[in-house]
């Protein structure tokens, strides 16, 4: 069953929102991710201070030189070596207000805090590569067909233990 | 493989349903903490990374204690439709950008993947 927020947390409802707004354009409704059923919880294979972490985030992070996102269903994802400094970090998407974003990227892609875990001891290490990509990709299909496979095989190559996702 | 997911859109990931999720009570485009703030944003991840250990039951969202510090829930409850023109070739943070990346690729820009061979040599 499906969390509920606590009694005393005023979440904004974002799919009350977009079904309010797309009605209000003449649009068709947008259809979210329904996913009634849970999903079996995978334990942690082993301890955090031992697992090798990769970071994956959705909102739309490449490194300079990099070819940006596509605003349109792009499928692609960027692989951004994990002792990227911040200041070679960029941000490119279509459906939030990125002012922030590109200010800090850590914002949306948190890896200078993930480098600090490592250095805590709080995890054991990062994979090589965190993978980004540009989110709001309207075919659910086309997403598990083409971008998670991909995704997948590149988390398993560099043999991480765990994922941290980070959407927008 | 254990995952867990942060959010900022409690109904969006409820309905998604995944195993793991801690929500960041922000306004979207800040899942991660406030801007230059390495302080607090250690703080979020720090406490996302211990639900890999305390959810023991899949589909629970989690709040992890950050305050954003200044209302914003009546501005994003305001906003109707803020998204910008969905570009159908790579569009960029700067002009530089693109031109580094039409210095590596070429003007075809054709790379599904931008691997680590392709980033720029330190």
């Amino acid at each position: 069953m499906p969390s509920t927020p606590p009694a005393d947390l005023d979440v904004v409802d974002y799919i009350a929102q977009t079904r309010d707004s797309y009605a209000a354009l003449g649009y068709d409704a947008y259809r979210w991710a329904d996913n009634p059923d849970p999903v079996p919880l995978t334990p942690l294979a082993k301890p955090l201070a031992e697992s090798r972490v990769v970071l994956i985030a959705s909102g739309g992070v490449y490194r300079s030189g990099q070819v940006g996102f596509t605003h349109k269903d792009d499928l692609s994802h960027r692989e951004i070596p994990s002792d990227t400094p911040t200041e070679d970090l960029r941000v490119t998407h279509f459906a939030y207000d990125q002012t922030n974003a590109r200010k800090d990227p850590n914002v949306v892609f948190p890896l200078a805090a993930m480098r600090a875990m490592v250095d805590e001891g709080r995890i054991g290490s990062l994979a090589s590569h965190a993978l980004t990509f540009m989110g709001g990709i309207y075919s659910q299909r086309r997403l598990s067909e083409t971008l998670i496979p991909a995704l997948r095989s590149r988390v398993e190559a560099m043999g991480a233990d765990l994922a941290l996702l980070v959407p927008v | 493989m254990s995952t867990l997911s942060l959010t900022s859109a409690w109904s969006i990931t409820a309905s998604a349903n995944p195993p793991r999720a801690g929500y960041v009570d922000h306004p979207l485009g800040h899942t991660a903490g406030r801007p230059e703030d390495p302080v607090g944003q250690c703080i979020i991840i720090r406490d996302a990374l211990g639900l890999f250990d305390s959810i023991t039951e899949s589909g629970a969202i989690v709040p992890i204690q950050s305050d954003w510090g200044t209302p914003w829930r009546d501005e994003a409850r305001a906003l109707m439709d803020h998204r910008t023109p969905r570009h159908d070739d790579p569009q960029y943070q700067t002009d530089a950008d693109r031109d580094a990346a039409v210095q590596r690729h070429g003007e075809q820009l054709a790379c599904a993947v931008c691997a680590p061979a392709d980033v720029p040599a330190d």
